[in-house]
């Protein structure tokens, strides 16, 4: 018990002028009340499409083909567009990359985070939601709140933009927070901020947080949990220890070895070949099938299905298999 | 390597920027470093602080405001006379950072990566001209038959090829890399990054790497400069600078950094810069880090603090160490 979000087998299609894109191809994850689950992937991978059909924000060319999402046991993806918004800023927010143009350049900040207490806070007085704004810009660590409170977002710089943004996601006291790459455009120590202002939030307002990013040392920072995607489908999820120390499927492995450590010499990086699939024609076996350095037959016919590690800690490769465990020992042992 | 004579020679160069009724933008103000032939020296800091405005104005993009820049014993900041100029262009080459935007739509790949041969007249006829792109584009990880493709048939990584392609077609000496990897995936910016290496130890290029990605600085580089608001305030040997640092700046930033390691990322002491970067336009006197600084001291607003080799190739801007 105590899941908040439930996906399961989530199937997403785009159409496109170059045909259907199979974004999503059966993802199932969950979160946790209070966690922080990331899901990490390279662009294409289908991590941003995932999240926005959980807020059931996908483009009009996009649809849900199969699969369900439930928040607090509750189907989303039946709802109407009218139910849905109720549900969009009060019990799951979504904070979008880009702090430069998610904010509208011809309203103050004030009237930003009020627009959203108006449709989900109807029993406030115009009063108590300029207090509760106010409040709000407080929250998120910046001074003199009552002076931004009327300033334009082209007042701010990049940082504080992001610190309004995570404000007017958080007006409402969301179950579940939704933040797509939220400091990738923003410079290091700016970044190290917001990641600090993220988890003092969540402890103050015990929301639960979905992360997505392709940064793997915003999620050794911020993620309890890890789920690794790759061409429209996850390949492995698990805890953050046993992702970054115990990572058990290939694309994994050389994700985090094509990270350049700070504390080792290495003369050459890790690399993965290639590049990834294309989506609209997408492979039948194993997404990762024509990159990886392991690649048996069967990888390119079925895909793999999960094979459990401990707890918690799944990876799908048919390299797990204890078929190919034994021919990989047979090929050894011939050799 | 100090021993040898430096390739690029910058003395307290400044590029200032008129913004608007007596406001000046200092991009680049009075900094001073040299590269040696076959380095890499990795360029750090944060957006606006003037890390691309110097390499623009060291490939000549920008006219320098004062200062000077001296490339192989030519004086790049005097006026150099259009053949001179010309003939720069084939020693020192760029790679920039938007795949997307820094090629031509328009134009075949082929044509792309030939536009410097055909200006230098690299090429004695159409065949050695067609050889030398295929080569090129071997080199750098692509076929023979991508040479008849524009630019949006390939993807970021490709397109980044190209661009390495392009720049060494007319086989330079120095390569200005303005974050070459920023735009791409975490597995391709490994490819490119490699690519790169590859390609100076085959071709003994020297590079001047600027980033903001300090892991991959320190990965790439022989020597890292550190760059806030428009100064250089740290110059070191990357290993000095990640186990060494002195300035406050740059212990910031290097603490920072998100690491991918979770057990680290708890454990690990993080100086948090209040605030953000000042604007840079009209600047008071003192050292232009004062604002943030954790270890403000008195003399910090009134003088600023000049670059002092404080130990063999380890040189700092801080009044702290000047002591």
């Amino acid at each position: 018990m105590g899941k908040i979000l439930q996906v399961e087998n989530l199937h997403v299609e785009i159409k496109t002028e170059l045909g259907r894109i199979q974004a999503v191809r059966g993802v199932s994850f969950d979160l946790d009340k209070k966690e922080t689950v990331a899901i990490v992937g390279e662009s294409g991978s289908g991590k941003t499409i995932t999240v926005k059909s959980v807020m059931q924000l996908l483009p009009s060319t996009g649809s849900i083909t199969e699969g369900s999402v439930r928040l607090e046991g509750k189907e989303l993806t039946t709802l109407s567009e009218k139910e849905m918004l109720k549900i969009r800023g009060s019990d799951i927010s979504m904070i979008f990359q880009d702090p430069m143009t998610s904010l509208n350049p011809t309203m103050t900040i004030g009237n930003q985070i009020i627009e959203v207490l108006k449709n989900h806070r109807k029993d406030l007085s115009r009063d108590e939601m300029k207090r509760r704004a106010i409040e709000i810009i407080d929250l998120v660590g910046i001074s003199n709140p009552e002076t931004r409170f009327k300033q334009y977002p082209h007042q701010l710089s990049g940082g504080m933009r992001q610190r309004i943004i995570i404000a007017i996601a958080l007006a409402c006291d969301p179950k579940v927070l939704i933040a797509d790459e939220p400091t990738t455009a923003l410079d290091v120590t700016i970044q190290a901020q917001i990641l600090d202002l993220m988890k003092e939030l969540q402890e103050k307002i015990n929301t639960s947080i979905i992360i997505i990013t392709h940064n793997l040392g915003v999620v050794a920072n911020i993620a309890d949990r890890v789920y690794v995607m790759y061409g429209g489908k996850i390949v492995e999820n698990g805890s953050v220890e046993d992702i970054f120390y115990h990572p058990q499927h290939p694309y994994t492995k050389g994700l985090l070895a094509a990270v350049p450590k700070l504390h080792e010499k290495t003369d050459k990086l890790f690399t993965i070949l290639g590049t990834p699939p294309d989506l609209t024609d997408p492979p039948k076996g194993c997404p990762f099938a024509a990159r990886c350095s392991y690649t048996l037959k069967v990888c390119r016919q079925y895909p793999p299905s999960f094979t459990p590690f401990g707890n918690h800690h799944e990876s799908a490769c048919w390299l797990h298999d204890p078929r190919a465990k034994r021919m990989i020992n047979e090929v050894r042992n011939a050799g | 390597m100090p021993d040898k004579q430096p390739l690029v020679s910058v003395n307290n160069l400044k590029k200032y920027f008129n913004v608007g009724k007596n406001l000046t933008l200092k991009a680049v103000d009075d900094v001073t470093f040299d590269i040696y032939p076959g380095e890499t020296l990795g360029l750090v800091g944060e957006s606006g602080c003037g890390k691309s405005t110097l390499g623009r104005t060291l490939i000549r993009l920008y006219h320098a405001t004062d200062g000077e820049i001296w490339y192989d014993g030519m004086n790049l900041t005097k006026d150099l006379t259009s053949r001179e100029s010309f003939q720069f262009t084939r020693r020192a080459q760029m790679i920039f950072q938007d795949p997307y935007a820094s090629l031509n739509q328009r134009m075949k790949v082929m044509d792309i990566i030939a536009e410097g041969i055909d200006a230098h007249h690299l090429a004695a006829d159409k065949k050695e001209r067609e050889e030398m792109v295929v080569e090129l584009l071997q080199t750098v990880g692509l076929q023979r038959e991508h040479a008849n493709r524009y630019p949006h048939e390939f993807s970021g990584g490709q397109r980044q090829r190209i661009g390495i392609a392009r720049a060494l077609a007319v086989n330079p000496d120095f390569v200005i890399a303005d974050e070459p990897i920023s735009a791409l995936d975490v597995s391709i910016q490994a490819q490119i990054v490699n690519l790169l290496q590859d390609l100076q130890e085959k071709r003994g290029l020297t590079y001047l790497f600027i980033a903001h990605d300090l892991s991959m600085i320190k990965h790439i580089s022989d020597r890292v400069g550190v760059m806030y608001l428009g100064s250089l305030v740290e110059l070191t040997t990357a290993d000095e600078l990640f186990t060494n640092s002195l300035h406050p700046y740059t212990q910031a930033l290097l603490s920072a950094i998100p690491l991918a390691d979770p057990n680290l990322e708890k454990s690990r002491k993080r100086i948090v810069l209040q605030g953000s970067l000042p604007s840079p336009i009209n600047l008071g006197s003192g050292c232009r880090f004062a604002s943030r600084c954790p270890q403000m001291m008195e003399i910090c607003k009134e003088v600023s603090p000049e670059l002092i080799e404080v130990s063999p190739a380890h040189f700092v801007a801080c009044h702290l160490a000047d002591r």
